[in-house]
This record gives C-alpha cells, sequence and structure tokens, in this order.
C-alpha cells in the first residue's frame, strides 16, 4: 500500500456536554474512495468539519502527506488541497457558474477579474467532470441541484483538491445523475485525488467504495476494511448490531371497516403534475414511486393545500377541502410530515412541545392561555408512546436525532388526531435501525385506522411499507396497483421507459 | 448536553414549569444579562455626578414617565421582531393619531371620543401596513416604509402642518396626575407590558408569533394561519401607537404631525439591544423594556449633567453596539 495521504489517529472532539468525536481513527490513501459509514449521531458531520477547518479538534493527531498538521480554519484546509462538498451546497445562488467555481480566487489581470478567461477556465473544469453542456455564464440559481453539485466540485477542483469530501452526495440525485457522479469520482481517482464518501446507502458504498471506514459513537469501529470482504450484514452489524438493512413487519389486515378516507380525483399542477386520481381507505397505506422530479412532493403539499391545484378536488372524509388552505385540511384531519424535516416542519429553536403542540394550542388554552402543566403532559404521553429518546418534552428539537426529530412531527399528528396521514421521504436521514422502527410505527398507525400516503425514492421502503403504489413519470400516473404485485426492477422499468403495460 | 440544553430550555418559547405565574422568566433575565450591567454602571454614572438629583423616587419617575411613550411602542415592536417582521411606520403612526384625535371634529366627542379615535387610526392602519404585508406578500420594510412617509404626509395634510391643541382637561391630568404616587403615564405603561409579556408568553398568540418568526413555512404547514396572524401583529402594533399617541397628547397637550420623529429607530434599537433577534423567533419583552430604561436613563443623566444632544447620540450608538456585543459572547457561551 502506497504511503497515506491522510492519517488521523485518537481524534477528540468535545462539545458543551457531549464527546462528538471520542477517538477517530482514519487513513486515506491517494487515488482511493474511502466510504465513511455511521448512524446520524456517529459522527461523521463532526469528522467533515474538523478536516474542512470548521471544528478544532481538541486531541489526536492529523498528518497530511507525512507531516503533522492543524487546520484551524477552511483557508487552511483549501490551502492544503482539502475540499468539502456538503449536503446543503455553499454555494451563491445569484452569481454565475464561473463566479462560483473561482469564488475567493478569480484569476486577475491588474486587479480586474479576468472574465474571459474565468469563464475558459471554468469550461474546461465543468468539460473534465463530462459536463461541458453547462454555461459558466448561467446564473447558479437556475440550476437543478445535481448541475449546483457539479459546479461545487468544479470548484475542488479548481483549487486543486487532493482529497474531496463528499457528504451525502447522492442525496439529491436521480439515478441516472447517480451513476455519473460515479463516473466522475473514477475520473476523479484515477486522476490520483483522494474522496472520502458518506452516504447512507450501502449499495452505493459496495459500487463505488474501495474501503470502508465504520463509526460509531464517534469512535472508529472498523478502520479501512476493503469493501470486497465488507458485507452487508457485517456492515450494519457495525454500526448498529442488527443485520438485516429493510426490515419491515408483517402485513396485517387492518382491525377497520375499509371505507374511504381520502378521494383525490383530476388533481393537476400544470408543470408539475396531471390527472392524479387515487383513494385512501381506512387503514390503507398507499404508495407513491417515481423519480426525483416526477412530482411526487408537489402532489403531497397540493393535497394537503400547500400548494394550489389548477383543476381537481380533493375530498377528506367525505367533506370536499378548499383548494389551496392548510388550515382546513389539518382542522379536517390531515396532517403532512413534509420532505425537508428542518426547514419544513420544525421549529429547531423550540422545544419538543412547542413543536408537536403547534397545530392544536388552543385545544390546551382558556381565553387564549395554554395551560402549559395539561400541555406538557399531553405531549410527554405521545412522544413516550412513539418512544422519542430521549423522551423528554422540554429538550430542544434541535438536539434530536433525524429519527427522533421524524417521530416529533408524528406525535404532532397523533396529537392532533388526524386520521390521513402524507409523509414525504419519512426516512431521510434516518439511521438503519431507527428506519425499522418508524417502519413499525407506520403500519400500526394504519393498522388503527388511519390512512396514510407515503411517498419515497426508495423503491423498496415504499413497495414493502404500501398496501397499494402509484407509479409515476413525468408528472403522470402509470401504474396503480397492490404492492405486492410489483417488484422493484418492474418499478425502475415503469419509470425508466414508461412502456410497460 | 448540559450546556446546549440549558440554553435551549431558557431560549425555548414553550418553557417549562407549569402555571401562569410560577416561573420566573429567567431566560428573559438570562439574555438581559449586558442590559443589567449597562443599566447599573450608567447608575453608578449618575449617582457620582449628581448624587442629589439622581437618586430620588422622584427622579426614577421621571426617567420611566419619559421613557413610557417609546416604551408602549416598543412593546408593539417585539411583537413585530420576533414575528420575523419591521415595522418602520411606528413614529409616522404616533404622529397621524394624535392629528386624528386633536382636530375640531374629533375633539367635539369629548375626551373618550379623542381616545377611540387616536386607537382604531392606529390600529386600521396598522392592519393596512398587515394586510399589505401578509396578503399582498410585500415585504414588511418597503410596505412600512412607504406607510412612514405618507402617514406622516397625511399628518401634515390634515393638521395643515400646524400643533393642535388637546382641550379636554384630562389630558393635562394623564400627564400630570398619579395614583398611588406612581405617574399615570408610567401606569399605562406597565399596563401595556404586563399585558404583553402574557400574550407572548403564555398565550397561544404568542407562542403562534414565536412559531412564525422562527420558521413561517414549518408553522404555515402545521396549520397555523400565517397570514392572518402576520395581519393581527401590524394591527396590534398599530395599537401600541395609538395608545402612545394619546400618552403624547397628554404630556405635549397637542396633536402634531411631528410627534413620534424616529421613534422607529429607538424602538427596533431597544429591542434589539434587549436581546431579540432581527431574524425573528427568538426574543424577551423584559429585555425591551431593559432597552427603554437604558436610552431613558442615558437622556436623563445627561440633562441632570447639562451636557449636549449630540454627545447624547454618540453615546447610544455606542451602547447600542456594547450591548449586542455582550449579549453575543454570552449566547455563544452558552450554545
Amino acid at each position: 500500500m502506497t504511503e497515506p495521504l491522510l492519517t488521523m489517529s485518537g481524534v477528540v472532539k468535545q462539545f458543551p456536554g457531549v464527546r462528538a468525536l471520542d477517538g477517530i481513527d482514519l487513513d486515506v490513501v491517494a487515488g482511493e474512495v474511502h466510504c465513511l459509514l455511521g448512524q446520524n449521531g456517529a459522527g461523521k458531520s463532526t469528522l467533515i468539519k474538523v478536516l474542512a477547518g470548521v471544528h478544532r479538534p481538541d486531541e489526536g493527531r492529523i498528518t497530511w502527506r507525512g507531516e503533522d498538521v492543524t487546520i484551524p480554519d477552511p483557508t487552511a484546509a483549501m490551502a492544503l488541497g482539502i475540499a468539502t462538498i456538503y449536503q446543503e451546497l455553499d454555494l451563491v445562488d445569484g452569481l454565475s457558474v464561473a463566479e462560483n467555481i473561482f469564488l475567493g480566487h478569480e484569476p486577475r489581470t491588474a486587479g480586474f477579474v479576468a472574465q474571459r478567461r474565468m469563464r475558459r477556465d471554468a469550461r474546461a473544469l465543468l468539460e473534465r467532470l463530462g459536463h461541458g453542456e453547462i454555461d459558466p455564464a448561467t446564473e447558479l440559481g437556475t440550476l437543478s441541484s445535481a448541475k449546483q453539485q457539479l459546479v461545487s466540485m468544479a470548484r475542488a477542483l479548481s483549487r486543486d483538491a487532493r482529497l474531496l469530501i463528499m457528504d451525502e452526495p447522492s442525496a439529491v440525485l436521480a439515478s441516472d445523475e447517480v451513476e455519473n457522479l460515479f463516473r466522475i469520482i473514477r475520473e476523479l481517482t484515477a486522476a490520483g485525488v483522494a474522496v472520502v464518501y458518506i452516504s447512507h446507502r450501502l449499495e452505493e458504498i459496495r459500487t463505488v467504495g474501495d474501503r470502508v471506514t465504520v463509526l460509531k459513537d464517534g469512535r472508529t469501529v472498523a478502520e479501512g476494511i476493503a469493501v470486497a470482504d465488507a458485507a452487508t450484514p457485517r456492515l450494519v452489524a457495525l454500526m448498529t448490531g442488527r443485520d438485516v438493512e429493510y426490515d419491515f413487519p408483517p402485513r396485517v389486515a387492518p382491525q377497520v371497516e375499509r371505507r374511504p378516507l381520502l378521494e383525490v380525483s383530476g388533481l393537476t399542477r400544470r408543470g408539475e403534475f396531471e390527472d392524479v386520481s387515487f383513494t385512501v381507505h381506512a387503514g390503507e397505506i398507499v404508495g407513491i414511486a417515481g423519480l426525483v422530479g416526477a412530482g411526487r412532493s408537489e402532489i403531497l403539499e397540493t393535497i394537503y393545500g400547500a400548494r394550489r391545484p389548477d383543476a381537481g378536488r380533493v375530498v377528506l372524509e367525505g367533506g370536499e377541502l378548499r383548494p389551496g388552505d392548510v388550515a382546513r385540511a389539518v382542522d379536517g384531519g390531515m396532517g403532512l410530515a413534509p420532505e425537508e424535516r428542518k426547514s419544513q416542519a420544525l421549529l429547531l429553536q423550540q422545544s419538543v412541545t412547542g413543536n408537536v403542540s403547534l397545530p392544536v394550542l388552543q385545544r390546551f388554552a382558556r381565553l387564549g392561555v395554554i395551560d402549559r402543566a395539561r400541555e406538557l403532559d399531553a405531549v410527554r404521553e405521545r412522544i413516550t408512546a412513539l418512544d422519542v429518546r430521549p423522551p423528554d418534552p422540554r429538550r430542544s428539537a434541535r438536539t434530536l436525532s433525524g429519527g427522533n426529530q421524524q417521530k416529533v412531527v408524528l406525535a404532532r399528528w397523533l396529537l392532533a388526531g388526524s386520521r390521513v396521514l402524507l409523509l414525504d421521504e419519512p426516512t431521510r436521514g434516518v439511521d438503519v435501525g431507527a428506519r425499522a422502527e418508524l417502519y413499525r410505527l407506520v403500519r400500526a398507525l394504519a393498522a388503527e385506522g388511519r390512512g396514510v400516503v407515503i411517498v419515497s425514492s426508495e423503491v423498496p421502503e415504499v413497495l414493502g411499507l404500501s398496501d397499494r403504489v402509484l407509479v409515476l413519470r413525468d408528472g403522470r400516473v402509470i401504474h396503480v396497483g397492490p404492492a405486492a404485485d410489483i417488484d422493484e426492477a418492474g418499478v425502475l422499468d415503469l419509470v425508466m421507459e414508461g412502456s410497460v403495460e | 448536553m448540559s450546556g446546549t440544553e440549558a440554553h435551549a430550555a431558557e431560549t425555548e418559547a414553550a418553557g417549562g414549569d407549569l402555571r401562569l405565574w410560577q416561573r420566573v422568566d429567567t431566560g428573559d433575565l438570562w439574555r438581559g444579562g449586558g442590559l443589567v450591567i449597562v443599566l447599573i454602571l450608567l447608575v453608578i454614572a449618575g449617582a457620582i455626578t449628581r448624587p442629589e438629583a439622581f437618586l430620588t423616587g422622584n427622579n426614577l419617575f421621571n426617567i420611566l414617565s419619559l421613557g413610557a411613550v417609546i416604551g408602549v411602542v416598543t412593546v408593539g415592536m417585539t411583537f413585530i421582531i420576533i414575528g420575523g417582521e419591521i415595522d418602520l411606520s411606528v413614529g409616522a403612526l404616533v404622529a397621524l393619531a394624535s392629528v386624528w384625535a386633536t382636530t375640531v371634529a374629533t375633539q367635539e366627542f369629548g375626551f373618550w371620543g379623542m381616545v377611540f379615535s387616536a386607537l382604531a387610526v392606529g390600529t386600521v392602519f396598522g392592519l393596512l401596513n398587515g394586510v399589505l404585508i401578509a396578503y399582498g406578500r410585500l415585504v414588511s420594510f418597503i410596505v412600512t416604509l412607504a406607510m412612514l412617509v405618507s402617514a406622516r404626509g397625511l399628518a401634515e395634510q390634515i393638521s395643515n402642518r400646524q400643533p393642535q391643541v388637546a382641550r379636554p382637561p384630562e389630558f393635562r391630568s394623564i400627564a400630570n396626575g398619579s395614583v398611588l404616587g406612581i405617574p399615570i403615564l408610567v401606569l399605562v405603561l406597565i399596563a401595556v407590558a404586563v399585558i404583553g409579556w402574557i400574550v407572548l408568553n403564555r398565550t397561544t398568540f404568542g407562542r403562534r408569533t414565536f412559531a412564525i418568526g422562527g420558521n413561517a413555512e414549518a408553522a404555515r404547514l402545521a396549520g397555523v394561519r400565517v397570514q392572518r396572524h402576520v395581519m393581527t401583529l401590524f394591527g396590534l402594533s398599530g395599537l401600541c401607537c395609538g395608545i402612545a399617541a394619546i400618552m403624547l397628547t397628554a404630556r405635549t397637550t397637542t396633536g402634531s404631525s411631528t410627534h413620534g420623529q424616529l421613534y422607529e429607530l429607538d424602538a427596533i434599537a431597544a429591542v434589539i439591544i434587549g436581546g431579540t433577534v432581527l431574524t425573528g423567533g427568538r426574543g424577551s419583552l423584559v429585555g425591551s423594556m431593559l432597552g427603554v430604561m437604558v436610552f431613558t436613563t442615558i437622556t436623563n443623566l445627561f440633562i441632570l449633567n447639562g451636557l449636549s444632544t449630540p454627545f447624547q447620540n454618540i453615546a447610544k450608538g455606542v451602547i447600542i453596539v456594547v450591548a449586542v456585543l455582550i449579549q453575543r459572547r454570552a449566547s455563544l457561551r452558552g450554545g
């Protein structure tokens, strides 16, 4: 094996009250794809930030190309040749592609930005990434997230990065875009660049990775094992102590009368989706599958009243909902767990209680004054029932893990007594162990007589959870049927080709 | 997690413990910590420079009376800023309400007619701001800037740029009267602040204000009627301006289109040094009131020492920066 490019040993990072990193060992060699695996809260994000110069470690050694280094700030990281591509891209929407790529180190002549040279260099970088069609003069904000990610990579290349850290790069990509990403990663590593790749998706790690380091509770539990030797059960066991990737509870027939709860007919929003009709019965889980951009989230948000439809109607338990009125939908018994939990669902500055009770505050109030003891008790009861950990209603929502934050959102709708739940990417950013728990929870909620609509970009999840699936392609429903009658390959075939049936 | 937890426990609106009065709002005090220090320093400065005049009960009421009008406006501003908005029109609305209440036609309805008129004008024009912002989807900075200009213009038009004397004797009683030794103007401020505190920290309205300021999209998707709420917030700020207009009319015995000049800046400054963040979602009414007290104490000190207004303004500017710096350090330490 060659000389390591980067070595970390015994790295510790302490935050007030929590040891985020508690002994991290990692070595990365040039030209490899080194995957980092671990549940939420295992310390991956903190580790990245230490390497990017955002956090300074309290203990431990970092060696870069054989020499001990400290990385006091992001500029120092870039000077060493470490570039980070965060999940939330740190680009400027209002600047052009070229300006973003060269932000902070613009090519200059006599003090002025050399526009033409900058664009030419930007184009060369984008071509190297296989995307010469992106015009360097385009305003960044007009590009899709996949293309913005490419711009972010071009920026890293413009800095002569020797180590590229990618935090869940595939989370915002459709499957064909993921393949392009993998192609780029292979080209970069062939040119000697090392990549640290973080993903929740084990199959991606098997496809693109060379070695895997597994983190758990801020510690390295397996260092640099070859991907070939890393069978899924072994990895999952290392991360969690469990040995299954998807663990769906068995289907049980609901103990409730099969009556329609939610009827959607002819729902249309031009440019997003057209003529969507389906019915959800009590005790039923309906899944919506399709590629990113097929209109899945838009449909849920329109049903919920967060977007106004151009045509069509939504009937909730016999009563037609007023289009574009979320408050009515909520009062009528609908609840949405939106795709972007942090920006669309949670009040991160507030306690769990403030988050859970928000839709039904008036229930705890007399003359507008909230009876906080009663509110606290009601919330405590719900979060205990859903096993939110820790079950402390006063804890700040910000400090919870992804899975527990999702449970807080569910607790909100249970407290509100919602009978129809719309779940948009319910397990995004949720670790493997907590997923299985959420699956059981969703099943249990349906079995109690609620109707559930679930959208997920993970096809096995949609198929494993739902009773019935709708398959979407370009905003149209191209298949409806029992989930048991179709498999993952069948769904992918439909969304890619749209020709079957 | 004790550090972050303690911080969270203090900043959360959903607060902790039980019943209405049981829990002293330690969060408010904590965040106002920097201000308490500044206030103590000012008191020491006053005690040293003018011991015979500064440390008297009378002077305390002087300070409070001086801050009463701007204090009431600041209560409304605190709601607005916690809700994630801004209201630049408060000074102009105070002027407009005072002028409207003191026109010859309004004065025929007597004292209570004039009071009602001031409150109604403040509320209606505040709601107009709110409708344009919430339902017209315009930025509050722009809408209230436009209102600032046009409301003062309207006040000038109505009054023909002449101060209008308020005839009913009740105004003089408000300005000079006291109950149990406490000036009426101060009592009004205390009443508005206490009601404001309860509404902000103990009611559904207050909780939703924090929610909308913290994350408007999440609040909307949780079923909160965000547009209606934002409109109401501006109505509330307008109502505070109406109350302030009555107080100011009483103190000056006139309604005038020049009333309330730069109140918007004083109120925003008091809210900000009081620990409310401009981006919304976090804040404290106690802090805002401490902010008002700091500013009026400075004014009082300068008057007592016979120093000039320019120096006063320089001192205010420095104090804004220093207080915010102290808070920033405190909040960084806290988590």
